[in-house]
């Protein structure tokens, strides 16, 4: 009894010390957010302090971060959404027709250094006039969006019983109709969890942005990159804005928990 | 026109299986493949991106890669690097993943916590260790300091930077490889284990004779996925060091971004990116044949 008592005392005491790396750094990166100039070149580091949101208010105000976010999310959500008009018909016949040859495509995609495509895009984008513009932005991003949602959904599409959508035919549905009215509304979890992956994915992206974009595009992880780069290191900027850019991604992280573990896996174990 | 409509649906129900993936297939060749194939003829050429146009010098590009010392500085890098992430993720991820690996109140709560390091947008979390790393001020030297150690120069030295990096990726990589194996551990079948136990094998033995042998595929895999990743990895090395202290931590994917986009230098810079892809691809194929020949056996 007692030896099961001491044993369970060490495991969570095991457990505290295998969870604290990955909680710091996110508490670091807020507290220093909430400090003064002078307080985060303190040293010793300042653990308790009076918090203060003045940083947050300067990256707002200073930096123009609000524009930045809205960039970033315009580009991820219009990204996601041509994936998902496009990658959803694919994914859907790559697992009801088993074309094998399609998804090992698509595994390419995801192999292939970005810097290959990059140069391409940046010599046809400057051609055309195209650097930083949202067309440049998108296109781009669909490069990571689009392979993601495709492999994720094959999975889930997969996993729609195929007697369902018999049944559809045999009730005079035509074989579209079934994808529209049987395996989409079957897959709606599924959906909204790529949907999301893509999003983190592309809301995350810095080496097409950083290359790409420029003042009227700029994404947030260049916004945040280009913190280090003004000379005078902004200690409290930084952790502000890092803050600020990794909020809707663990909170997104957060919501398909169950599932993305899975969804990151799938490439490699199927490829 | 209402025959129109209908022999529209007709075609794309007897085509289904090349109409649903063209747009796909279409999008992909032009965002992707095309990318690729102007890469490769890049690479043939010699342009300096915005001086005249491209002159084709066939191999030159190559050759002139295997007598660059930078090439041949970056290709260490890479593998010292990679070699070094890669190993202590898969041990470490493997070793926690077993820690974690039984019915425990708080379960879910530690594996939503390890999701967020890989999450987390990449350039955001470098900048924090960036700060954390400062050899003077930084939080990390304070902690080696409260127990006694001395302060280590960590980026900031040629000696340790590329073992600081290396503890980002670590830091930010590990709790996904924890996780994939978790997942198989927990699908591992029960008899084995019980026969085990049975026969009165200790914990060690258990490890290595029953879980270990079972759950190398899966370690296999997430080595694989890791790799994908991690052989072209940017983000971490560009914000913390942009390949410095000198050349110190240029990986041979910087440099071939360096080449392209500082230097302007695009047949050579192409060529750069062509091995780096060989490289991957080289080492996809190696651990496919690993992970087939696990499987068979």
């Amino acid at each position: 009894m007692i030896k099961n008592k001491i044993y369970k005392i060490l495991f969570y005491l095991g457990m505290i010390m295998l969870i604290i790396p990955p909680i710091f750094v996110f508490i670091w990166m807020l507290m220093t957010g909430l400090k003064t100039g002078v307080q985060n070149i303190e040293y010793p580091p300042l653990f308790i302090f009076k918090p203060t949101l003045e940083n947050f208010r300067a990256v707002f105000q200073q930096h123009n971060f609000l524009k930045y976010l809205i960039n970033s999310f315009i580009i991820a959500t219009v990204a996601t959404i041509i994936s998902l008009f496009i990658g959803l018909p694919a994914a859907y016949s790559i697992a009801r027709y088993r074309q094998g040859m399609l998804s090992i495509g698509i595994l390419v995609a995801r192999m292939t250094p970005f810097v290959s495509y990059l140069l391409p895009w940046y010599i046809i984008f400057r051609r055309l006039n195209l650097i930083d513009t949202f067309t440049a932005m998108i296109t781009t991003h669909l490069i990571i969006t689009l392979p993601m949602v495709v492999w994720l959904m094959i999975a889930f599409f997969e996993g729609v019983p195929k007697e369902l959508e018999e049944a559809a035919l045999i009730d005079g549905c035509v074989r579209s109709e079934t994808f529209l009215r049987v395996a989409i509304p079957l897959s709606r979890n599924g959906i909204f969890t790529s949907a999301i992956i893509a999003f983190i994915f592309s809301w995350n992206q810095f080496l097409f942005s950083l290359v790409l974009s420029g003042p009227k595009t700029r994404t947030v992880p260049v916004a945040v990159y280009n913190f280090m780069s003004y000379g005078k290191i902004d200690w409290g900027g930084i952790g502000a804005a890092a803050s600020i850019i990794v909020f809707p991604v663990l909170v997104f992280a957060f919501i398909v928990r169950k599932r993305i573990v899975e969804g990151l896996t799938r490439g490699a174990l199927k490829g | 026109m209402k025959k129109l409509k209908e022999k529209i649906i007709h075609f794309v129900d007897n085509h289904m299986h090349i109409v649903f993936p063209a747009p796909a297939i279409i999008t992909l060749f032009i965002i992707v493949i095309f990318p690729i194939i102007y890469n490769i003829y890049m690479s043939f050429n010699k342009w300096k991106i915005g001086l005249g146009s491209p002159n084709f010098i066939g191999l030159q590009n190559y050759i002139d890669a295997f007598y660059d010392p930078r090439f041949w500085n970056g290709l260490k890098v890479m593998l010292y690097f990679s070699g070094l992430s890669l190993s202590i993720e898969i041990i470490l991820g493997l070793l926690i993943a077993v820690y974690f690996n039984k019915e425990f109140k708080g379960s879910n709560f530690v594996q939503t916590i390890y999701i967020f390091p890989f999450a987390a947008t990449p350039v955001a979390i470098a900048l924090i260790w960036c700060i954390m790393l400062n050899p003077q001020i930084g939080v990390l030297n304070y902690f080696l300091n409260l127990i006694g150690l001395p302060g280590s120069l960590w980026v900031s030295s040629p000696k340790t930077v590329i073992l600081s990096l290396v503890l980002v990726d670590v830091w930010k990589w590990t709790p996904m490889v924890t996780l994939i194996v978790l997942a198989g551990l927990k699908s591992l079948p029960k008899d084995p284990y019980e026969a085990a136990i049975i026969d009165g094998a200790n914990g060690f033995q258990i490890f290595s004779y029953i879980t270990l042998p079972l759950i190398r595929p899966v370690l296999i895999t997430a080595l694989t996925l890791r790799s994908l990743d991690n052989l072209k990895e940017f983000d971490i090395i560009y914000t913390i060091t942009q390949g410095g202290p000198g050349i110190a931590s240029e990986t041979l994917y910087l440099y071939s971004y360096q080449t392209a986009f500082k230097f302007f230098k695009a047949g050579y810079g192409s060529a750069l990116i062509i091995i780096v892809f060989l490289l991957v691809l080289l080492f996809n194929v190696v651990m496919n044949k690993i992970r087939y020949r696990s499987e068979v056996l």
